[in-house]
């Protein structure tokens, strides 16, 4: 199938979704099916319309932005944090059998525990404005970049370390030449996840507590059973989701310029 | 003629999961300043591991090596070593890997890039310096590998089976440019092979290696062949012939005890 006729057919599927959708709950387009009240349907599921109209209302009156802002913010800041604080453990104890022996019960413990009953107790700590969220955040980012390092840090080629130990670089130099970088490309393959993963932090913990965002926008309308407002909220935060994920591939086409792509076949 | 390495009654013991594993016992072993000797021997005999202790990188369980009449403690600063499989950081351009040395002793960088061009353009690369490893072919990462290591200029080369990896045109080539390099500026080198006629038409001495466990030398050969040498012409003198038949002669019974045990060893 060329690109250009799958993306005609991708976009007509998301069409017929949304036209499915509203002729499904749209009160007066089909008679009721399942409840009684012709209005219940709408009541639960929405109609995509309307919520089309709050997202164009949202955007074309700009009080989106300051949220969307927000929950940018926030998901920056705890993809930063985390990898940085993942990234340093991860290599201090990948390289220290010591210190790895005596916190792996502690890691795998946490690691364990279901991080967002920490939301709470952060919204006590930072208060509800962004830092309660970033720290959330941080500590789901936090152990998938931990353990992609640690693991990073165990392959590294006994060979490149070796050929590095013989062109003389000294412990340090090892550390800065050969285990960074290949910690670091191991920090990239997670990449994709762990932004993920700060955006949940984000709209979870503004889900749960806060005064701006896309997650208290959600929240807000929940509480006044404006179905549609919801699924606008949640349609939004998909789309940003989305340009997220484009700019992380952007971004891993750039640092990762020395890692062979399958299938490529440059060699001369 | 000073002697450049002495290895001195050199045992190398490993701890097995089936008991201690003696890979080569009690060898002694001078290499002259500006001689090309090889060693060669049956597969898994402990080549590697002479080279490994010669380069500092393991130490013997007893016996001791020198370098040019030093004991050696910690890695060898005099010698340089190319390794048998992919050595080179992956995520460093070609020019960065063979300026790595340089990096590492605290070079300036201008004049290392410059010093690094020239090398390139001395093993056939010139132009090739931004391309990453996965973008060159097995015999352009070779070249890399050797002007990463001449680079710094090492009084000693260990050479690991540094061509078995190449097609045999390539490693023809690969083998004249060395004997080229090493002849305008004579090191010592130590060069491992399990190819005869490689060892044969490279060497100014040939050491025959029993096979394991407990390898030691059971032969040494002068080669008295003139230089300068093709490496594909000197094959077919009748001096080359005559010397190949003598070594072979004293290898045979060894590389078929090496292929009994390695035969037993896959049947147990």
């Amino acid at each position: 199938m060329s690109r250009a006729k799958l993306r005609v057919l991708q976009g007509s599927m998301l069409v017929a979704i949304f036209v499915f959708w509203q002729l499904a709950t749209d009160p007066e387009l089909i008679p009721p099916f399942v409840w009684d009240n012709p209005n219940r349907a709408a009541f639960f599921f929405g109609e995509p319309v309307k919520m089309f109209q709050a997202i164009w209302e949202w955007f074309s009156s700009g009080t989106i932005y300051p949220h969307l802002w927000v929950t940018l913010q926030e998901t920056a800041l705890a993809f930063v944090i985390g990898s940085a604080l993942g990234l340093v453990i991860g290599l201090w104890l990948g390289l220290s059998p010591t210190a790895s022996a005596l916190f792996d019960p502690y890691i795998t413990a946490m690691n364990a525990m279901p991080r967002v009953v920490l939301a709470p107790i952060f919204m006590v700590w930072f208060g509800l404005g962004i830092w309660s969220k970033v720290a959330l955040g941080v500590t789901l980012v936090f152990f998938i970049v931990f353990f992609n390092v640690y693991q990073g840090v165990k392959e590294v080629s006994p060979v490149v370390l070796n050929n590095a130990t013989m062109l003389g670089a000294s412990r340090r130099q090892l550390l800065r030449h050969v285990y960074l970088p290949s910690a670091t490309s191991w920090v990239f393959s997670s990449l994709h996840t762990s932004v993920g993963m700060a955006f949940v932090g984000a709209v979870v913990g503004e889900y749960l507590g806060s005064a701006k965002g896309v997650g208290y926008l959600i929240h807000m309308a929940e509480g006044s059973f404006d179905i549609n407002t919801v699924f606008a909220g949640i349609l939004v935060l998909t789309a940003f989701a989305l340009v997220l994920d484009f700019a992380v591939t952007k971004m891993e086409k750039k640092l990762l310029v020395w890692r062979p792509t399958q299938g490529e076949t440059e060699q001369l | 003629m000073t002697v450049a390495v002495h290895f001195d009654k050199v045992t190398c013991i490993f701890a097995g999961k089936a008991g201690p594993y003696t890979a080569v016992k009690d060898v002694t072993l001078s290499i002259g300043e500006g001689e090309f000797v090889s060693v060669v021997g049956p597969t898994g005999c402990g080549k590697s591991t002479l080279l490994n202790v010669a380069a500092g990188l393991m130490k013997p369980s007893s016996g001791s090596v020198t370098a040019f009449g030093e004991p050696l403690s910690g890695v060898n600063r005099r010698a340089g070593y190319m390794f048998q499989s992919e050595a080179l950081m992956p995520w460093r351009s070609a020019l960065d890997n063979v300026t790595a040395g340089l990096e590492f002793r605290g070079e300036d960088r201008t004049v290392a890039r410059a010093k690094a061009e020239d090398w390139l353009a001395r093993v056939g690369l010139a132009g090739f310096g931004d391309r990453y490893p996965h973008q060159l072919s097995g015999g352009m990462r070779k070249r890399t590998s050797l002007a990463q290591m001449l680079i710094l200029d090492p009084k000693i080369l260990l050479m690991d089976e540094p061509f078995s990896a190449l097609d045999i045109q390539t490693r023809q080539l690969m083998e004249n440019e060395l004997l080229e390099l090493w002849s305008a500026n004579r090191k010592s080198v130590i060069f491992i092979t399990h190819d005869l006629e490689e060892a044969i038409a490279l060497s100014d001495r040939v050491v025959v290696l029993s096979a394991g466990p407990a390898t030691r030398p059971i032969g040494e050969f002068a080669i008295d062949l003139p230089r300068p040498r093709d490496v594909a012409e000197i094959r077919l003198s009748p001096r080359f012939i005559e010397l190949h038949d003598r070594i072979w002669h004293a290898m045979k019974d060894e590389v078929l005890k090496g292929y009994q045990q390695t035969k037993n060893r896959v049947v147990a």
